[in-house]
């Protein structure tokens, strides 16, 4: 895991408002896999993504992609914030936010062009979402919000992609939609990071996780990290986890 | 009929007070409908506040109040930024303190100086259209072209960054200059509308259309498009009552605006309270 096709933490610090959230953090995210970052809540998994993205200042450390800073790359960025980030009473429909993941690619003073046009298309499609082109986004469920927003980082044609908590609040079919395309976008050798508050049957989805509590407990494959003592030093002892026929249950 | 629309036109300071009232509507429409969208509608209140003592010193210095007023709103946001980011006062509060302490010193120099300089303090309060010149005319209509242009150039860069701020962030867009650029076409567009409503009633123009529009459309650009259709009819039935009934301008368009939220409020197809009655009533 240290070829430089990574995305390298290392020693990340953040302070939030005066308080310590994340110290000397270090772990790198291998391409083709779906790496999940877990921990208990206020554990700073939001807190991390946005700091490595560079929508929040922290003190110390690096995030390097091909031995270079994550945030002079944001070009190879897509990101989806979490749904309660958003203000779903905006007025825009499927199709204004599709679009959205355009807009970098498009560039200033320049209408969106046919390409631009048939990728959303496309994204739309695969995120089962085409027949809601037209609706306004507030009329969505949650699941169908969510996968608007999928649609929106995949036209954004990225090759490393952060997604906050796509799991709340949204239904079955939905997460089933979600985990294929993470599959997906694994297999071609994309790197997918997941902050994921479930601590559910979900989890086998993931290859690799990242088990956060302010520091870090442990990182790597989902059977090395997934060992009772990790998780009692993430938890403090509040869960526990079975293993199944090689499938977790908590 | 005709001549009732006629008539008023015969008047060169009719003509002048019409196009700028419907200038006006338009751009008050376009920016106050991202004002609505990102829940801004007290900085609105705020800044038209703020230009006064601006407008008072432009006055006092004899250079164009319209400089003046923009550096006064410019200085209070500033000073707003300054409070919430250096101690525990929330945004709100420190909206509050300063338009309110603007506002104080604007009236008070206005106070001082009015006798000796002719001015009267209820145009600032209230605007004073029908007394407006041919070079305010032209000031007001290049600003409004400015402000028109950028909203067109930069529509889908603001739609973004309006709808989600981090989403757009992490793509790399500079939201600050597009922040700042908001703030900017916010300011210039009251300023741009002192003189026909005043700095009290601005807030009115910049959000009730906008609002009429919101429970009518589901698009940003729509909500323009829509907004600046209420905000004109507002303009130009409010300068025709004002004419034949001897009523003030300024609160007539405002009225009349309101009028046209409350009728969208009640029937609009998909959100109105009303027409929501009877789709109840007749799906059971």
């Amino acid at each position: 895991m240290t070829n430089s096709d990574c995305l390298k933490v290392e020693n990340l610090t953040v302070n939030y408002r005066q308080v310590e959230a994340l110290r000397n953090i270090t772990f790198h995210v291998a391409p083709k896999r779906v790496t999940g970052i877990i921990g208990p809540n206020g554990a700073g998994k939001s807190t991390m993504i946005k700091a490595m993205l560079g929508l929040i200042p922290y003190q110390f450390g690096s995030i390097l992609f091909h031995s270079q800073p994550l945030i002079q790359q944001r070009q190879y960025i897509a990101y989806v914030p979490q749904r309660s980030q958003i203000d779903w009473t905006y007025p825009a429909t499927v199709w204004d936010v599709v679009m959205m993941g355009r807009v970098k690619k498009t560039g200033w003073l320049k209408p969106f062009s046919v390409m631009s046009r048939v990728i959303a298309k496309n994204t739309l499609e695969k995120v089962g979402m085409s027949d809601f082109c037209h609706r306004p986004i507030g009329e969505l469920s949650g699941g169908q919000q969510q996968r608007v927003f999928l649609a929106r980082s995949l036209a954004q044609e990225a090759d490393i992609f952060f997604f906050d908590e796509p799991f709340a609040g949204v239904d079955q079919k939905t997460e089933a939609i979600i985990f294929n395309i993470f599959r997906e976008l694994a297999n071609q050798g994309k790197i997918v990071v997941v902050v994921n508050h479930d601590l559910g049957e979900s989890i086998n989805n993931f290859d690799d996780l990242i088990l956060l509590n302010k520091t870090l407990i442990a990182w790597g494959n989902k059977e090395e990290v997934l060992q009772e003592e990790n998780l009692y030093n993430a938890y403090s002892g509040k869960v526990s986890f079975f293993s199944h026929n090689s499938k977790f249950v908590a | 009929m005709l001549n009732v629309l006629i008539e008023p036109l015969q008047y060169g300071f009719m003509q002048r007070s019409l196009f700028m009232a419907i200038v006006v509507g338009i751009i008050c429409a376009v920016v106050g409908s991202y004002l609505m969208v990102q829940r801004l509608a007290l900085l609105g209140d705020a800044i038209s506040h703020s230009v006064l003592p601006g407008l008072a010193i432009a006055f006092i210095l004899d250079i164009n109040i319209f400089i003046g007023a923009f550096i006064a709103g410019l200085i209070s946001t500033v000073c707003i930024n300054i409070i919430r980011n250096n101690s525990k006062i929330k945004e709100d509060a420190a909206m509050g303190i300063v338009f309110s302490a603007f506002f104080a010193l604007g009236i008070t120099l206005i106070t001082v100086v009015q006798k000796e300089n002719k001015i009267d303090l209820n145009h600032f309060l209230f605007g004073n259209i029908l007394g407006v010149s041919f070079s305010e005319v032209r000031d007001t209509l290049f600003i409004a072209s400015f402000v028109l242009l950028i909203v067109f150039f930069f529509y889908k860069e603001l739609l973004f960054y309006t709808f989600d701020k981090l989403g757009a962030e992490s793509v790399g867009l500079p939201v600050n200059l597009l922040d700042t650029g908001l703030m900017i076409l916010i300011g210039l567009t009251i300023v741009a509308s002192l003189k026909a409503v005043g700095v009290i009633l601005v807030l009115s123009l910049l959000i009730t259309p906008p609002s009429t529009a919101y429970l009518l459309v589901n698009r940003l650009n729509q909500v323009m498009l829509v907004g600046v259709f209420v905000g004109v009819i507002s303009s130009i039935s409010g300068m025709y009552l004002s004419y034949y009934f001897n009523l003030p301008s300024g609160p007539a368009i405002v009225l009349v605006a309101t009028t046209l939220f409350i009728l969208s409020f009640l029937f609009s197809p998909s959100q109105g309270l009303i027409t929501g009655y009877f789709r109840l009533k007749f799906n059971q």
